[in-house]
Order: C-alpha cells, then structure tokens, then sequence
C-alpha cells in the first residue's frame, strides 16, 4: 500500500498541474496537519514525559520525580530534590546515581525535537515523493523515549553493586516503565505525563496526515 | 409463559431479602459499623466519665496528624529551658535548651558553647538558669511568630531564641546586676526590657547591709534589639537607675500608652531582714505598709536622655541616674496595694491592672488620669524625689476578685482573667471602660477552682494589643494529688481552662503534668504566626549565623588535611554513613572537626557522638556543625550516629584512632 500510495504520490507532484478545488483543500489541511504536529512536539518540552512516585511509609507525601525530555526533577517541592533523595535510598540496594543514567540522551534531546520539528515543517511544504519520511522520526519519538526509558530502567535494575548493603536481599530487578512494581517496602507507580502524550499527540496527527496524503493521492489518480 | 401473581410475588419478595441481605452484610455496612473504633459510650460507662468529662476530652483530643491551633511557650523555670507545648492538646512539641546544656539538641558538647559563654559572668560559667518570662517578639503590639526571648532571673541574664530554627542564638550577660524577674517586649520590639528583682549595689560592687540606702540600686535595662541581626545590641542598650526597692513585674504600654512601661515594686519598707540577729524576715517586714509603688516610666523620654549621653558608664553599660531620671520628668510613682506581683497593661492601653496579693482586690489605673496627674504637677515625693500621684487621681476602679490576686490577662470579649493564690481559683471579671464592657461595669462575673496554687495565667495572646481569647492555662505550682505518684519531688500541673466556647461558663478541658521545671509565665500564639523551616535552607547552613558556612563540606570534598599541629577533619553525613569514616589522628594534636548533614530530607537528623572527648551533636538536614578538641589521650574512640536515621543506622559509626 504505502509503494503505492508513494508512486501515486509522486505523479501527484510531477503531473498535476491543475488540482481541483477539493484536492486544493486537502493540501492546506495536510500542510496544517504538519505544523500542527510540529506544535505539539515543540509544546512538550516545558512539560514532564515520565514520572515515577515512590511509595513508603516514612514519606508520607511520596516521592515524586519527573522526566522532561532533557532533564529529571522532582516536583515542586523546593526544600527537597526528589531525585537526591531517591538516589539516597537507591544506594542501599546498590542503584547507581539517577543523574549518570541517559546523558547522551538529555544532552541531544532538545536539539533532536527541534530538528524533528523542522523537518516536520519542511514536509508541511515540501511535496515530494519521499517528502512522508521527513515526518517519520517524530512519529517514532514518542515509542523510542518509552524505549530507552525501559531499556535504563532494566540497565539500572540488572546492574547492581554487589557491595552495596541490600544487595543480597535485593535480586536484580528491571522496575516497570508503566504502572506499579515493589522494591522493598516501597512500592512505585510509574506513568506517561503530559509532554509524553502531546507527543503522542504528534505522532497520531502525523498518521492522520499520512493518510490524508495518501487519500490524496488517489482522488488524483482516479481523476 | 404466563406467571401468576403468587409467583411474582415471591420474586420479588426473594430479590428484596437478598438486597437487604447483601446491605447488612457487605463490607461496606462492616466498615460503617467498625470506623467508631469501639462504642465510645461503653467506654464512658466503664470509665465512669460524666458528660463534662466526655466535652473535654472531645475538646482537647488530635487526631493523629492534625495539629494544634495554638503554640504556648512556657518558661521552663530552673530547668534553664522553654517548653514549646500546643493547644488545646496540651502536648509538649519540644524543650528548647537556653541556659542549660541538652544532650538532644546537642546544646554544650561540642556546639552551642559560644552561646552559652555569653552567658558566663565575669569569666565564670554559668551552666544553668532559671527561665521566667517568655517574650515573643511583637510587631504593632501583637506576636509576630519571629523571635522569643527569655530571662534566667537567678542570674540577670536575657536570651534570644530565633523561631525559625527554635535554637538559642544569644545570650547576653547585664554587667550591672545579678538577678531579674521581668521580660517583655515593646510594641515594635525595638527594646527587650529586663526589669530587675532584688536590690544590690550596682555593677556587682560589694556593700555591707548597714549601707542598704545609699548603696543598693534597683535596675531596668533596656536592650535595643537588632531584628535584622536576629541580636541584642548592648551598645545601644542602656539602664536606668531605680530606688532599692524590690522591682518586680513590668508591662509595657500599648495603643495610648506606648512609649511608657509600668513597673510594679515591694519591699518600699526598705526591711533589711536578718532573721537570725532577731529582725523581723524579709516576709513580714518587706509586707509592713499598706501600699508600695508602682514606677510609672517615659521610656522614650529615657532614650533621649540615652542619645543625648546623659548618662554614666558602669562596666561598660550606660546607666541613666535616678537623679537624672527625676530631673527630667522621666519617672513618677503612684501607690499600690501592697506586695503586688502582675501589673498588666489591658489591650487598648487605657487600664493598668495591678494586683496586690496580700489585698482582695485587682486596682484598675487609668493612664488617661496618670498623664492628667503628671500634667497637674505632683506635689508629694517618695525618699528618693520621685514625684508621687496621689492614688485617687490615678484610679479608675478596683474589683474585689478573691484571695492572693497575682496576674491578669485579656480576652477578646472584655474580660479580665485574675490568677487567685491564695483561693487556688482563676477569676473572670469585666472590664467596665468603654472599649471593653461597659454594660457589665467593673465586676466579678465568676470564679473556678484550679489545682493548685495559680502563680500565672496565660490566655491566647491575651497581653496583647488584640487578645484571641479562646483558652487559658493556669500555671498551678503545687499539683498535690493530681497525679500518679512519682516521689516527692511533684510535677507541675498547667491546667487548659475553655473561656471561649460558652461564654457564661469557664470549663477546665485538661490537667498537664510537667515533670520537667517549673514554668513560671507562658505565652500562647496562634500557631500560624510561625514561619519555621522544616530543613535548613541550604546544604551547610550554620544556625549561628542563619547563613551557609564557608567551612561546610560538600559531597566529593570530604577528607583529612593537616597545617602545623592542627588536623582538620572535614565529614559529611548521609543515610547511613559518614564520609570519611576512619580517622587517624596523633596524640598532641588540635583537631578541628567539621561535619555537613548533606540530607534534604525532613526528620533526616544525624547525631555524632566521640566517648571521653564530650562530644555529642544534633546535626539537623542541611546543618554544618565545626567543633574542636585537643587529641590529649591516644586510644581508639567509636563515633556513631545518635539519632536513629535509617535501617542500616547502627552501622553509621566510625573510628577516631589516636596514635600515641
């Protein structure tokens, strides 16, 4: 279908020089429907992707951290970082330091999304035959974030010093990256937030679009 | 299928049981049945508690996690501390240690000397002291939840408490004089000032007895209080000079009367005692006339005598002469039912209501007809030159309250509350001016019997400008039979009396024994005045200066380093370790210690203790502590965690190894 759908893609740019009126339309939606994506993607960097509470008896306000796309807190509490305090526990069971994990990752990210947004622009223009793919990464962002995510978290958990003071009451675990797991006397609760789901967001405006491009396409074809 | 009605009737009437079925029992109807926690009215049965009982206990009872409306600070009496205890509870939240060394606080082992050398009397240290009266700072006459102050009346000294960490942060020695009985603070707090108690010549001079007249003094300082330096500035703190008599309570003026202080005095007989050489006591013949005098002070005036250098300097304190004081129209006297201990100034400023404990009745001054009196010209003077108001020029009214009247305080409904001595009772009158109740006039409207032995009262802000009313402690010196008993040596017993809630009847909610000291006065705040931290701002904040300290360590910083003969030990503290945690040190050696608490966590304190050495330290969240010793005995010395921090706490320990 999408060999097609480029194909016809292609004839769309090349041959028709005179679109009808309805096609017209669905260009400007098309071009609106990138931008769009490209707003949300860029909207979500102010707001959180991931968080995690940690449940214990002795806090009994948990403790909350937050994932941005390029930085973890904790929330808005400003006599208590969060992520310290939970490193402070981590410790014990011989977790390394949240702050090490994903540097390379927080260090490109804000680049990479406005990259991303970028090229979201340019397909909103750009009609091309492979003009779709400009689209593509900011469609996967949302399940390679989730991914990477998973795969730190399992690195962190499978990865700990067998001289720490837990560490032969605590087996190497890989903490989940959605919903609830129990380490301990702590249980946590991990979730998707806001920016996460605006960059869902993105990715479901992108299909939208591609699809629309490639219904497109065929009214061209057929006419 | 056609059903008949028999069958429809049955169906229906088996749905409805089994409806009403799964009410009953469902978890939910369970849960309703279990949330009382037990039948409270089995309980009142078999406790044999009468519904008075049940109103009190409803009426002071928290739940776990819901906190107290109000906070009292209680003067801590010879203990040398303050109790900081919640209302209507009744429970002691935390001792603040002052005067005294406090383990828990780690308050005089290896922290906290510097404070307490302030307070060390010509060189010699004073480790105890016997709190009196608390001062909360006030901004326009009412608290302001900044700063407390306190007095050790054995020794004549003043401290500071700063209430945002609820630690002592100065303690100030008079120079002049020492023993005190009064602490109150100014409208604004710009002047803390101490009233003094026992005549003696001046500057800690020596006179014989024979000498009484001329050579002892009384004494009131004023202490200018530094609000932005959380300090007492000596430097432009002054005294006044005052007649030998006994001073004893002072208030300040509010609203009409702010810029003057009113003093009250005993012993104007000048009794010299001598008990054993057949004189009468102190006790009969401090007690002899019918009136002492009330000091009645221009204090502003005074400070502009102070700012103009009329003044003299003894051991370094400016002292304003009596001489003077007469000669500038600075101080007048006016009578007062003899031996008299509160003088309270009521919330407008208008009445001064001061009562003698050997005469039935509190006496209502009215400042109106004080200043009228001054304007007039006093034509009577005491055997010092100080102008006299004649009594009937200056009184308003006076109530016949009962037996042993002490102390007063305020409401927010026009009364006046009475500690009784004598009749242990507290009793309820109306203040019949115009601000106040002028529909009930000047009168007794009730009594209650308190256990026992009322010295002072202490009613929700109720000396200040605006009262909360709500509730009042009586501060019962003797508690007799109140208590399990514990030996002879009994607790106090601080009873919570309801003055709020029906106001044609004051209702005892609670009986507190406290086995810790002997508070002597309290105030009580609204609780929401406070503005204290829950950690200290920031990683290696020295509560000595409320700022961070340059000398704190950060993670990754810590070690050992050495300049001549001097070991700097430089820690940090975490759940569950301190870093580093061997220390190898020389015999001979000065060791400067330094140890950062690097948590953030609230309740995250560490304790440091080092055996022979005498050091034991309270390192709270964010708190860097420097202490010093010299490494005099070689051995191996265990350091650990006092304060139980985590599961792996026991394991928070370390060595000091000194090398002979």
């Amino acid at each position: 279908m999408t060999t097609d759908y480029m194909t016809q893609n292609q004839e769309i740019s090349t041959k028709q020089s005179s679109p009808s009126a309805k096609t017209s339309q669905s260009k400007l939606l098309l071009s609106a429907l990138y931008l769009i994506a490209a707003g949300l993607l860029l909207g979500s960097i102010p707001f959180p992707y991931w968080g995690l509470i940690l449940e214990a008896p002795q806090y009994p306000d948990g403790l909350e951290m937050r994932v941005f796309v390029n930085e973890m807190t904790g929330d808005e509490d400003p006599t208590l970082d969060e992520v310290s305090e939970i490193d402070g526990l981590n410790h014990y069971i011989g977790m390394q330091s949240l702050y090490n994990a994903a540097k390379i990752e927080r260090a490109i990210a804000l680049p990479a999304v406005i990259i991303m947004a970028i090229l979201l622009a340019v397909a909103a223009f750009w009609r091309k035959r492979y003009a779709w793919l400009l689209a593509l990464p900011a469609f996967t962002f949302p399940f390679v974030f989730l991914t990477d995510l998973g795969l730190w978290m399992r690195h962190y958990g499978q990865n700990l010093d067998p001289y720490a003071p837990l560490s032969s009451a605590i087996a190497p675990f890989t903490p989940p990256v959605l919903g609830e797991g129990v380490i301990g006397q702590f249980k946590t609760v991990s979730y998707v937030n806001t920016g996460w789901y605006m960059v869902l967001g993105t990715s479901v405006v992108i299909a939208i679009a591609w699809v629309l491009q490639w219904w497109v396409s065929r009214q061209n074809q057929g006419s | 299928m056609k059903l008949n009605r028999n069958t429809v009737f049955l169906g229906v009437t088996i749905v409805f049981a089994f409806l009403m079925g799964a009410i009953v029992f469902s978890p939910w109807a369970s849960l309703e049945a279990q949330s009382g926690g037990g039948d409270w009215q089995t309980v009142m049965t078999e406790r044999g508690f009468t519904d008075e009982d049940v109103y009190a206990a409803l009426s002071t009872y928290n739940p776990s996690g819901v906190y107290d409306e109000f906070v009292m600070f209680a003067s801590g009496g010879h203990s040398g501390q303050v109790f900081a205890i919640g209302l209507p509870s009744m429970n002691v939240l935390r001792t603040i240690a002052v005067f005294t060394p406090e383990p828990w606080q780690g308050y005089g082992f290896g922290a906290g000397e510097e404070v307490l050398d302030g307070g060390n009397m010509d060189g010699q240290e004073v480790r105890w002291g016997d709190t009196h009266h608390p001062a909360l700072s006030e901004t326009g006459g009412q608290y302001d939840g900044q700063y407390l102050f306190i007095n050790d009346k054995a020794n004549g000294r003043v401290a500071v408490i700063d209430l945002r960490d609820f630690e002592t942060k100065q303690i100030i020695n008079n120079p002049l004089y020492v023993n005190d009985h009064a602490l109150f603070a100014t409208p604004s707090t710009d002047y803390v000032i101490q009233g003094g108690q026992y005549a003696q010549p001046i500057g800690g001079d020596y006179a014989p007895m024979a000498d009484y007249a001329e050579s002892f003094v009384g004494i009131v300082t004023m202490w200018k209080f530094d609000r932005e330096a959380g300090r007492i500035d000596a430097d432009n703190s002054f005294a006044l000079e005052l007649p030998p008599y006994w001073q004893d309570l002072c208030d300040a003026g509010k609203q009409v009367s702010e810029g003057w202080i009113f003093c009250n005095t005993f012993n104007t007989e000048l009794a010299l005692g001598g008990i054993e050489s057949g004189n009468p006591p102190f006790e009969a013949g401090a007690s002899r006339n019918t009136t002492d005098y009330m000091h009645i002070i221009n204090y502003r005036a005074a400070e502009e005598l102070f700012l103009a250098g009329e003044y003299e300097v003894v051991n370094g304190m400016a002292v304003i002469t009596l001489e003077t004081l007469v000669e500038n129209n600075v101080i007048f006297n006016t009578p007062e039912p003899r031996s008299p201990h509160g003088v309270d100034v009521a919330p407008y400023g208008d009445f001064i209501v001061v009562s003698g404990k050997l005469d039935p009745h509190t006496s209502i001054y009215s400042f109106d007809k004080m200043m009228a009196a001054i304007e007039a010209g006093p034509t009577e003077l005491d055997p010092f030159g100080i102008p006299i108001l004649a009594f009937e020029d200056v009184i308003e009214a006076q109530v016949e309250v009962g037996l042993g009247p002490l102390h007063t305080q305020f409401d927010d409904q026009g009364y006046a509350y009475t500690s009784l001595f004598l009749d242990s009772a507290v009793a309820r009158w109306s203040l019949g001016g115009d601000n106040y109740r002028p529909q009930d006039g000047w009168s007794l409207i009730e009594t209650i019997p308190v256990q026992y032995n009322v010295g002072h009262i202490a009613v929700a802000e109720g000396d200040t400008v605006s009262p909360a009313g709500n509730y009042l402690v009586s501060l019962n010196k003797w508690s007799v039979d109140r208590f399990l008993n514990t030996g002879p040596l009994l607790p106090q017993n601080l009873q919570l009396i309801d003055i709020g809630a029906d106001r044609d009847n004051m209702q005892m909610l609670y009986d507190m024994p406290l086995g810790m000291g002997e508070p002597h006065y309290a105030q009580i705040m609204r609780a929401d005045r406070l503005n204290t931290w829950e950690v200290y701002p920031e990683v290696g904040w020295d509560p000595a200066t409320q700022s961070v300290d340059e000398r704190a360590v950060a993670p990754g910083e810590e070690g050992i380093t050495r300049d001549g003969n001097t070991v700097y030990v430089n820690q940090t503290a975490i759940r569950s370790h301190f870093t580093p945690e061997i220390v190898n040190i020389n015999e001979g050696e000065h060791v400067v210690w330094t140890i950062t608490n690097i948590e953030r966590a609230k309740d995250a304190t560490h304790g440091f203790a080092i055996p022979y050495y005498g050091i034991n330290l309270s390192i709270e969240p964010g708190e860097s502590i420097t202490f010093e010793f010299d490494a005099d005995k070689g051995g191996v010395f265990t350091w650990y965690c006092t304060e139980f921090c985590s599961a792996l706490h026991l394991e928070m320990m370390g060595y000091l190894l000194v090398q002979p």
